[in-house]
């Protein structure tokens, strides 16, 4: 089996470099899977993919006629991350999300980066996302984000940049730990004399992160994951991390406003509930403040959250940082807050808010990738080189119209990691979803993440609803003795959240 | 636990076990036919009967052959409650409730599931009998890893209880098909026929060995005493209210002897009643009677048990799961 032989490179490969050598330690792993048999690394496929599907690792796809659900669909082949790259990027977000929260408290209480200008005051009001209900507000444990799952891309250049933040309800981390497990049982082999850094620890430290933000006085707090139901496309995830963390997942039905507090209606009556890992976006958290015919969501659950007896994460309202125009600011929110230079860089962007920079895009629609500003999944994006004549001037419309709607950034080539193809390994572009968690004392950020793959030759869209796999992430450490040091992946300086004071502005 | 939940799991055991019965019916009548020539080919009518869907089916199919029959009781997504529906209907409680089951248990009833489902693809043929084997070692397997990894606490209780009261409704349903049948013919008795129609019951409910060590021959009081009152055998009607009731119990902590609440009350005297009944007193009363009146009384448990345990779920009311067929 071979790589990289007489192919055309697409940008920046991630287990050969261009002189056509191997990777750090991707070395050890193309060896082992050269020297299979002929048919063996299919086999291990096969074995990968029956898994998924005896396990019902599904997700769903809105309008597939061939049942709800897909089984999710894993490349064989690992994605390999060196530690020491991975420590810098796990670094980046660390500061990025503490920054985030800060921005977040901030623009809901003091207001102070709006009014020292750094962000522009009405780029954050005509926000469709900017909550007003939630001014004021400041969450139990002083967490805005609890979950994050930051998107990474990686340019021609080798350098990661932040895509997204995904600060709202980020999906993917059960696919994480499912595809590590599937890779462990079906490919064993390929892991011998690796140090590959475990993602085991991730129920446990969610289900920690969310009792540590309960409300003040909870001495045992009870969390719930709040899922819309079984038919939402995500609906693995929710009853995966239900059931790994040990506790109830319950539908907006499940639940009731009662005596002031939120409670689930059991076989033996109403308990209440103190922490609520919703699944749910926030127009559907409440049909009495928000959408009023949602039928997913808990009627008086915003009063609840208001009083401070129920918290939920992430908090309502976060999706204001998500915008994409604020995105485009994140830079000077960490050096407003933080006094630092961002470590992870941003996607160069043209908020179309801003008249030039709206001006400048319209001028060079044809080179650039616009973005509505609020939208996830990769809906409504148009890849300017690609675009046809119409679809170009129907953008510049839409642009025209409502130019806080849209940003533009510049196309990128992601980069491309070995993937199997019928029976051959192929260079497919890649992106990478590293999770993030906050809790009231620290932050932890998940070993490696979710690595999407886009399985059609060419094709840079990752998403599993629109024929993109996934792999396993592999942080592989130097060949010292495996031990997991716990106290490395905690950093206490996340605690400047919960006094807010120590933040310099 | 969560009310919902709690319904979920105890109707993911009850469609299990009653694909599990379909399959059983089905395996036994395609041996039964075999050894008897298709001049017994008005065997696959009661069969209908059996599952309590002869209406649906009449309306869909018209006369009952070999092939229609076992299309409707297979595969057939109309109906609720063939196998494949059944196990549909399983595996989406399952999911509902997934977080609150094992991994295991998932994994094998999705494993199940996939396995039914795949064998419609392929189109294995109707009455092939290692499919239905495998529908009942699905069944028997999901059972075992239930009891050895989840926690027998509330949940498990549930699903035990959903079990068993489908259970007893099952075979309760197979001795009234079958007894009226074989009733009008005692002239008969010792005919080579007739044996083979009694003990294709008790094989039904895999009965036939178990009967043999307790009771010896084959003869019609005894056969019917031991699906109905035996205290040891379980599939024997006694046996599964006795040990729903202890289930219930379990769930309630409700002391023996005493009720906590209408589901207990309908369900002790039911038990209370089966365990004073003789099959004489049976058979004086008349045997369709009795197990209609034990069919209604069985369904006023679960209408019980959903009011005390299920419908604090208020929607739920709109899409309660089927309880009679």
């Amino acid at each position: 089996m071979r790589y990289m032989e007489n192919e055309t490179r697409f940008g920046f490969d991630e287990y050969v470099d261009v002189e056509g050598r191997a990777r750090g330690r991707s070395e050890l792993v193309m060896q082992r899977i050269v020297s299979l048999a002929a048919g063996e690394l299919v086999r291990h496929q096969r074995a990968a993919e029956a898994m998924l599907r005896n396990l019902g690792i599904t997700f769903a796809v809105y309008g597939h006629d061939d049942g709800a659900e897909k089984v999710w669909p894993f490349d064989i082949l690992p994605r390999i991350l060196e530690h020491e790259e991975w420590q810098s990027i796990e670094r980046g977000l660390k500061q990025r999300i503490r920054a985030l929260n800060l921005f977040l408290d901030d623009i809901y209480n003091d207001c102070r980066i709006l009014k020292s200008g750094v962000i522009p005051s009405d780029l954050i009001q005509s926000a469709k996302t900017f909550r007003k209900c939630c001014i004021g507000q400041r969450p139990p444990g002083g967490v805005w984000c609890h979950v994050t799952g930051t998107d990474l891309v990686r340019d021609r250049d080798g350098a990661f940049y932040v895509l997204e933040d995904n600060l709202r309800c980020p999906s993917g981390v059960s696919y994480v730990l499912e595809n590590r497990e599937v890779m462990k049982r079906t490919f064993p082999q390929v892991f011998g004399g690796m140090q590959v850094c475990s993602v085991e620890d991730y129920p446990e430290r969610l289900l920690a992160a969310l009792q540590s933000c309960a409300p003040a006085g909870c001495g045992d707090p009870t969390v719930v994951v709040l899922t819309p139901g079984s038919y939402n496309s995500a609906y693995f995830e929710h009853s995966f991390l239900a059931q790994k963390m040990g506790v109830e997942l319950v539908q907006g039905s499940d639940l009731v406003v009662s005596d002031g507090y939120v409670k689930m209606r059991t076989t033996r009556g109403l308990r209440r509930v103190d922490v609520i890992y919703r699944r749910i976006d926030d127009d559907f958290l409440d049909p009495s403040i928000f959408q009023s015919d949602s039928l997913l969501g808990v009627p008086g659950l915003m009063s609840v959250y208001s009083a401070g007896r129920v918290t939920l994460a992430n908090a309502p309202a976060t999706g204001i940082a998500d915008d994409k125009a604020v995105y485009a600011y994140v830079p000077k929110i960490i050096k407003y807050y933080l006094g630092e230079e961002a470590i992870l860089p941003n996607v160069p962007t043209y908020v179309c808010h801003e008249p030039k920079e709206c001006q400048y895009v319209l001028d060079h629609l044809a080179e650039l990738v616009v973005k509505p500003v609020n939208e996830s999944g990769g809906y409504g994006i148009l890849m300017g080189p690609q675009a046809s004549k119409a679809e170009l001037e129907k953008q510049g419309d839409l642009i025209r119209k409502n130019p806080r709607n849209f940003i533009a950034q510049p196309m990128l080539t992601l980069s491309t990691a070995p993937t199997l193809i019928d029976d051959s390994l192929q260079a497919r572009h890649i992106d990478l979803r590293p999770f993030v968690l906050t809790g009231a004392n620290d932050i932890y950020v998940l070993p490696g993440g979710l690595t999407r793959v886009a399985l059609k030759h060419g094709s840079m869209i990752v998403n599993s609803s629109q024929g993109g796999g996934s792999k396993d992430t592999w942080v592989v450490r130097n060949g010292q003795p495996r031990i997991e040091r716990r106290a490395e992946q905690v950093d206490t300086a996340a605690a400047s959240l919960s006094n807010g004071g120590s933040a310099r502005c | 636990m969560l009310s919902r939940v709690a319904d979920s799991v105890f109707w993911m055991a009850r469609y299990v076990e009653r694909a599990e019965n379909v399959a059983r019916f089905i395996d036994v009548n395609i041996n039964l036919t075999l050894d008897l020539g298709e001049e017994l080919a008005s065997q696959w009518e009661p069969l209908v009967a059996t599952s309590g869907d002869d209406q649906l089916f009449k309306k869909k199919y018209g006369a009952a052959t070999r092939e229609k029959v076992l299309k409707f009781l297979t595969f057939d997504l109309e109906n609720p409650n063939s196998i494949l529906s059944c196990l549909t209907a399983a595996r989406e409680n399952a999911r509902t409730a997934r977080e609150t089951i094992s991994s295991d248990m998932w994994e094998e009833l999705n494993r199940f599931y996939l396995m039914v489902r795949d064998a419609v693809r392929a189109g294995v043929c109707e009455g092939d009998y290692e499919f239905y084997a495998q529908v009942k070692r699905g069944s028997h397997l999901l059972i075992g890893v239930t009891d050895a990894t989840m926690s027998h606490g509330e949940s498990w209780n549930f699903a035990r209880m959903g079990r068993l009261l489908e259970r007893a409704d099952k075979t309760s349903r197979l001795v009234d098909v079958k007894y009226y049948i074989l009733l009008p013919n005692v002239s008969y008795v010792g005919h080579s026929l007739d044996l083979a129609q009694w003990s294709a019951m008790l094989r039904s409910a895999s009965a036939l060995e178990m009967y043999r060590r307790s009771r010896g021959r084959i003869a019609p009081t005894p056969v019917v005493d031991f699906l109905l009152l035996d205290r040891d055998f379980p599939r024997s009607l006694r046996y599964c209210v006795s040990r729903a009731e202890q289930a219930l119990r379990a769930i309630t902590g409700t002391p023996a002897g005493s009720f906590g609440n209408s589901a207990e009350q309908q369900l002790g005297r039911l038990r209370a009643d089966l365990d004073f009944t003789s099959i004489g007193d049976i058979i004086s009363r008349g045997m369709h009677e009795f197990i209609d009146d034990f069919q209604t009384r069985l369904n006023a448990v679960d209408e019980r048990a959903y009011t005390c345990f299920f419908a604090a779920a208020p929607e739920l009311s709109s899409q309660r799961q089927e309880i009679t067929q």
